[in-house]
């Protein structure tokens, strides 16, 4: 019995359905291109980031916080689409077959790697174009770029893990998906993400700063040269890149064993 | 020594309802059960159980050899399973389906490819085999997904009402396939609601109520165990039935807790058991005649799985008569059933 092998067979399977349904796909994508568009725009102009206001500035300054958003709206397709198998009868087919427990959840998450890793793709093109250069504030090369990209969809991989959770613990998949946004909204808004969060009250400032959702965002600036960086002397900021691993990394462990587990006593 | 499939005591709750009451059973190996209940009656638990996908409270089950609770991730090696609702990726083609089923059974990419081409052809789907399962009709996804059950050819096959809500055509074309299946020396459990169904594959029959074995043995011991033939006659007039019940209670031979005389109101059939072969017919026309019942239909018939049935729980498989009426193929070979269905025409 091979974990790798069943979980690369059923990651398979949920590529080729995603492929069939290509407005998923599509949806996806317009989401985080309209947020990009939105914030630049809307807010570009009205916001401080280490004290310049410059729009260019908090263009260059945001990218890192839509992406690290985008990657965890994951969650909640992991989450449907886990819902939505649970309740089928194919989820009695997989369970009687000699396969590796949690291959079934496995293969949905690395699929949803493989979404986000094409959605981020698409979504640095448009922020390229809309002028998001990387070295802006800091000198960067290529390497670093790549790291950031993959600090992110560790990010996101660790956050499908919590979609598969809520996708178990739930009974239909549309519950799974507003479950799976409705937390996304304060993890990802109290955080550097789109705000200077130095600047945010003094009783927020550390649950910001502590946010693992943070430490992606912070080492994703510090990799790709954006400016605005925190100047916070919390640990999670002054070592981003690798309290973004371990944040990712723990993540995964944690809700991977809860959920193999809550699959395999799941009866049905 | 056990057979292919053996389980004793098993017992399952969920809340109050107690879906296992201590269920035994013993299927020997190349046979074919038929567990045969009306809904609810704890079929398809079984089967979740034999199948691994559900822990008893207490009993003990052991599947081609192995025991089912200690070493569940090898008894899915030897089993196949096929349920009540096809299971199979519906945006999937069938070919993807059951390539993938054949990997999930640990098979190379590449073996599991040929063996879903050679499964696709016999199961007449080829034509089909690069749509997706959405397109399908009901009859071509239960063949999906009895094909994916086969994909190993697995030892010892579980079949969970497998020919519910299908027309007589596909029915008796997937009756063909269990048939083929069995010769071949497959081990069979396979639940229905449908009495001819279970009298037509079953080697034996476990009669199961309310999560309990009720009675067990062949068809035929089964149908002795209920008693002789029945008259059914079916009456001109709904005011005549009265009359008619009165004339056939006395030629029932009471006994073995059965009712007397059953009536259906709405097809104003009555039934009875009876014995003494068909000299009683004769009897029994001359004496409605002498009350005056007008009949549009008389008949003697062996007692079907259905008296047996009602014999046993005091009620019928928990059918509709819409449901049953469509179930009885038409052309059935053996004619079981037939007197039923002019018994119907005779009504409309």
């Amino acid at each position: 019995m091979s974990t790798v092998n069943d979980s690369l067979v059923i990651a398979r399977r949920n590529l080729i359905r995603m492929t069939r349904i290509p407005e998923m796909i599509l949806f996806g994508l317009i989401q985080p291109v309209m947020f990009v568009i939105l914030f630049t725009y809307v807010f570009g102009g009205s916001m401080s980031i280490g004290g310049s206001t410059d729009p260019d500035v908090y263009k260059n300054f945001l990218m890192a916080g839509i992406f690290a958003q985008t990657v965890t709206f994951a969650t909640a397709g992991a989450g449907a689409g886990i819902a939505d198998d649970m309740h089928k009868g194919l989820i009695d087919r997989f369970r009687s077959l000699p396969m590796a427990r949690g291959a079934v959840l496995t293969g949905r998450t690395l699929a949803d790697l493989v979404q986000t890793a094409l959605t981020l793709l698409v979504l640095a093109i448009v922020a390229l174009l809309i002028g998001w250069r990387p070295g802006y504030a800091a000198p960067t090369n290529f390497g670093k770029v790549m790291a950031g990209f993959a600090l992110l969809l560790l990010l996101g991989y660790a956050f499908t893990w919590i979609g598969a959770l809520i996708g178990l613990s739930v009974r239909t998949p549309e519950a799974a998906t507003s479950g799976g946004l409705i937390w996304l909204f304060p993890v990802t808004f109290i955080s550097n993400a789109f705000v200077d969060s130095s600047q945010m009250p003094s009783w927020l400032q550390p649950i910001a700063e502590w946010n693992p959702f943070s430490a992606t965002v912070q080492a994703c600036r510090k990799l790709f040269g954006d400016p605005g960086l925190s100047p916070s002397d919390a640990w999670p900021m002054t070592n981003p890149i690798w309290a973004s691993l371990i944040y990712s990394v723990l993540i995964v462990v944690i809700f991977r064993t809860l959920s193999v587990r809550k699959y395999r006593r799941a009866d049905g | 020594m056990p057979g292919a499939i053996y389980a004793e005591g098993l017992v399952k709750t969920f809340g109050d309802v107690r879906a296992l009451d201590g269920v035994d059973l013993d299927v020997p190996e190349g046979t074919v059960l038929g567990l045969l209940g009306p809904n609810g009656a704890g079929k398809t638990t079984t089967v979740r159980v034999l199948t691994t996908l559900l822990q008893p409270d207490s009993g003990r089950a052991v599947v081609a050899g192995i025991d089912v609770l200690k070493h569940p991730e090898q008894v899915r090696r030897s089993i196949g399973l096929s349920g009540q609702f096809a299971a199979v990726d519906e945006y999937l083609t069938g070919r993807e389906n059951l390539q993938m089923v054949g990997q999930l059974y640990q098979m190379k990419a590449k073996a599991a490819k040929v063996r879903a081409d050679e499964l696709l052809e016999r199961f007449r789907l080829a034509d089909a085999a690069d749509r997706t399962a959405k397109t399908y009709s009901g009859g071509m996804r239960r063949r999906l997904d009895l094909a994916a059950a086969l994909v190993v050819s697995p030892p010892v096959m579980f079949m969970d009402e497998p020919t519910t809500g299908l027309d007589p055509r596909n029915r008796q074309a997937l009756w063909e396939v269990i048939k083929e299946l069995v010769a071949g020396g497959t081990t069979l459990l396979l639940t229905t609601q449908y009495l001819e169904e279970a009298d037509h594959l079953a080697h034996d029959i476990c009669v199961v109520d309310q999560g309990k074995v009720i009675a067990r043995g062949t068809s035929d011991q089964l149908k002795a165990q209920t008693g002789g033939e029945r008259v059914e006659v079916v009456v001109h007039e709904p005011e005549m039935i009265a009359g008619a019940r009165d004339v056939l209670a006395r030629y029932g031979i009471a006994g073995r807790g059965q009712a007397e005389v059953s009536v259906e109101d709405h097809t104003r059939m009555l039934t009875v058991p009876v014995s003494g072969g068909a000299k009683i017919l004769a009897e029994v026309i001359r004496d409605l005649d002498a009350v005056g019942v007008e009949i549009d239909d008389i008949g003697l018939r062996r007692p079907t799985l259905d008296d047996v049935f009602i014999s046993l729980t005091g009620h019928a498989a928990a059918l509709t008569e819409e449901e049953n009426g469509e179930s009885t193929p038409k052309d059935d070979p053996g004619g079981r059933g037939r007197d039923r269905d002019v018994a119907k025409e005779a009504a409309k």
